[in-house]
């Protein structure tokens, strides 16, 4: 299906502040089942200078250098998706899978994590194992908004027994890694058909199976990312990928909107 | 302990050549006159502010390197033993890590485990797919040699990420010039006072491609707090470039500038002695206040040269040290002209319980520490304190290595009671751009207390000048 995507980030500061800098991982790369048909970054309506990291994710960086009060960064385009039931082909890896188990501290275990793992353990093939992981993952913690914070980690968010997406994606990946499975944090985008309010920037995560290669599990939804998702960056956590990273120098208020809008393309024609 | 430790002047018959003069002169000068040269010697570095703050609670926090005041020598051929060795190693080492962010043949040869490489906290993600100017990212280098003979030199370890010390054999040849005017008269000494002139020689070969005209290099410190500050004002000084601290510089559109009174001036090398986890708070520690928000992704697109390469630290591991005479032979197909000291990997089974069985013998070494910290020198060690230790190994054995303890050369060196042999090392920096320079000699540390082998000056360890003599 064809997806367009506006994603508008605003900041307004109650007084000037001297600079700001924001590292913008906000541009779908391309594989077998997503084709970019367009995409700009763009702030304050200009286009910034892009590079790539070391697993391949375009970023953009802005920075304004004098005071200023505000600044809005869009990342628009379009993107052709198929349905690969979770599977990821043709996707560029500069990494092997193996170095996707490393631990990080958003991921780092705890006991309730280990115990977690024993539990999911005594499947024993990778896939069912993953797949029961996900099922359990969403029954564990439920899809609550603003109990946590973009710096809750796996084992706290497991422990609250609520949280949101990236929660789910931390816990997933924290029993995966501990299951000696490589895996990883993706951000991106998902349509959740009907109304546009529900449609939002979204997290998985995805684990690596030898039969099978890469594959997406979304726990926060119990489901394999269909042809609905748009996968833009992928890390080894939240803060490897978050669709922005930002620091300022001044002190000052901030207000930040963020609005979200993924349509299926046919419907704006 | 094996037996007597091999003097570096020796006595008698075995007494070294290029040690004649430095034998005469220590028979004829009397000690108070020694003495009286030693307290010149400290009134320098005092007046001069060269200190080096120690991570221990308590005590000075600017406190003194002790400098021995009686000189260690190599001679022509030992020197042109070690140059060659360490440029082979430095070669090595620098292939290993543009491998390592590259094609991983060396993981793919199997000649290292792969978890060793990419699990390792000094694999650096960020620096995957990346080239870098000239393909270099070792551009200095402090590698420790020890020698336990005449011929034997062992490296013991390698400092392939921000090493510091070279101020110190820069201010001790000063300082011995001035001391001792008369012994420069009387032996060829190889100079050193152009290491900083080579330093920006190096740093300017790796401009990016991109860079017109003269490069413009700046030094990175993390600021007056650091323990080395001294010598980056001192280096910077010397080269005549600015030395900055994270807020000084920013990066707008992909390229770094450098904050003046005539505006922003575009930085093309930096020069940083500040660790990878602070660079950048963008994409390294978010909690950073040191680094320059966004040089990562400036790194990325080319348009700045950063020395040493972030992700260096992966060569330059304690468990990595183990495959370095391998990177010789696969990179470079020669075998290696310095040897490395045997060592032990704890996260070996059959090795683990050779050193746990031989605790009293051994050095133990933490895989990431440095400085003399979290180490275990076996035969020198407390039953007490073997026991704590035995304790952390079997806890992480991965975390560990262990050696030999080797019986390091000794070196007259004048203690409280005169002169007497105190056991040294070797630090030779080795700059590496468009090709390898080593200036002649480098920093040798030396264990002050009698019969210690630990030779870091946060352990207490002093320093001598090093002279490379001709004929």
């Amino acid at each position: 299906m064809r997806i367009r995507i506006r994603h508008t980030t605003s900041y307004a500061y109650d007084r000037p502040v001297d600079y700001a800098a924001q590292l913008l991982r906000m541009t779908p790369s391309e594989h077998a089942s997503q084709r970019i048909r367009s995409w700009r970054v763009t702030a304050d309506g200009k286009a910034l200078a892009r590079t790539d990291d070391g697993y391949g994710n375009v970023m953009h960086l802005f920075t304004v250098a004098r005071p200023h009060q505000g600044a809005t960064i869009v990342a628009e385009g379009e993107v052709e998706t198929t349905d690969t039931q979770g599977v990821l082909r043709d996707s560029i890896e500069r990494l092997p899978p193996r170095y996707w188990v490393r631990t990080t501290a958003p991921t780092a275990p705890d006991d309730e994590l280990r115990s977690l793992a024993r539990e999911i353990e005594t499947f024993s093939d990778p896939i069912v194992r993953l797949h029961r992981l996900m099922e359990t993952v969403r029954a564990r913690v439920d899809y609550v908004v603003g109990v946590t914070t973009v710096m809750t980690t796996a084992a706290e968010a497991l422990a609250k027994g609520s949280g949101v997406c990236q929660d789910h994606a931390h816990v997933f990946i924290a029993v995966a890694r501990l299951l000696g499975l490589p895996a990883r944090y993706v951000s991106g985008y998902l349509w959740q058909g009907g109304s546009e309010t529900a449609s939002a920037s979204h997290a998985w995560a995805e684990a690596h199976v030898p039969e099978f290669g890469w594959v997406g599990f979304d726990p926060a939804n119990n489901i394999c990312p269909t042809e609905k998702y748009v996968r833009v960056a992928i890390g080894l956590d939240y803060g490897e990928a978050a669709p922005v990273r930002g620091i300022r120098r001044g002190v000052a208020d901030e207000a930040l909107t963020v609005a979200v809008d993924v349509q299926p393309a046919q419907a704006q024609q | 302990m094996p037996g007597v430790a091999f003097d570096e002047m020796g006595e008698g018959e075995q007494g070294r050549p290029q040690y004649a003069q430095i034998r005469d002169w220590l028979r004829a000068t009397p000690m108070d006159l020694l003495a009286q040269k030693r307290r010149e010697a400290e009134f320098v570095f005092r007046r001069t502010g060269i200190t080096f703050a120690v991570y221990t609670e308590g005590g000075d926090p600017d406190r003194l390197i002790p400098f021995d005041i009686i000189p260690r020598l190599l001679d022509a051929a030992e020197w042109n033993l070690l140059s060659r060795g360490l440029e082979q190693r430095v070669k090595a080492l620098n292939a290993f890590l543009r491998d390592t962010y590259g094609a991983r043949e060396f993981v793919r040869a199997g000649k290292i485990p792969e978890a060793l490489v990419l699990q390792n906290p000094g694999f650096e993600a960020a620096m995957q797919g990346l080239s870098l100017a000239g393909g270099v990212y070792t551009h200095v280098s402090g590698i420790d040699v020890v020698r336990t003979g005449p011929g034997e030199f062992y490296v013991l370890e390698d400092n392939c990420r921000t090493p510091s010390g070279v101020s110190y054999m820069l201010e001790n040849r000063e300082v011995m010039m001035r001391l001792f005017p008369e012994l420069f008269g009387t032996h060829r000494v190889r100079p050193v006072s152009h290491y900083p002139e080579e330093l920006l020689h190096t740093l300017r070969s790796v401009a990016p491609p991109a860079c017109m005209g003269e490069p413009t290099v700046a030094l990175l410190t993390p600021g007056s707090y650091n323990s080395a500050y001294y010598e980056h004002s001192f280096l910077a000084d010397e080269m005549g470039i600015e030395l900055v601290e994270g807020p000084d510089l920013m990066v707008d559109d992909l390229v770094v500038y450098m904050r003046t009174t005539r505006g922003p001036q575009r930085v093309d090398v930096i020069y940083r002695r500040l660790d990878d986890p602070y660079l950048d708070p963008l994409s390294f520690r978010p909690d950073t206040l040191l680094g320059v928000p966004g040089l990562m992704a400036a790194y990325r697109a080319g348009t700045v040269t950063i020395a040493n390469a972030v992700g260096a630290g992966v060569a330059d591991d304690k468990a990595v040290y183990c495959y370095v005479p391998d990177m010789i032979r696969f990179f470079l197909g020669e075998e290696p002209l310095l040897a490395n000291v045997p060592t032990w990997k704890c996260a070996e089974q059959d090795d683990c319980r050779y050193v746990l069985d031989h605790l009293a013998e051994v050095v133990v070494k933490d895989v990431h520490g440095s400085g003399g910290y979290g180490m275990l020198v076996g035969p020198h060690a407390s039953k007490a304190e073997r026991e704590t230790f035995a304790e952390k190994i079997k806890a992480r054995p991965d975390r560990y290595i262990a050696q030999p303890t080797l019986s390091l050369s000794t070196c007259p060196t004048f203690v409280e009671n005169g002169v007497a042999p105190r056991h040294v090392d070797l630090r030779p920096f080795v700059l590496y751009g468009k090709e390898v320079r080593i200036v002649p000699g480098g920093l040798t540390r030396v264990a002050l207390r009698q019969g210690s082998l630990v030779v870091n000056s946060s352990q207490g360890g002093g320093t001598k000048d090093t002279w490379v003599v001709d004929g």
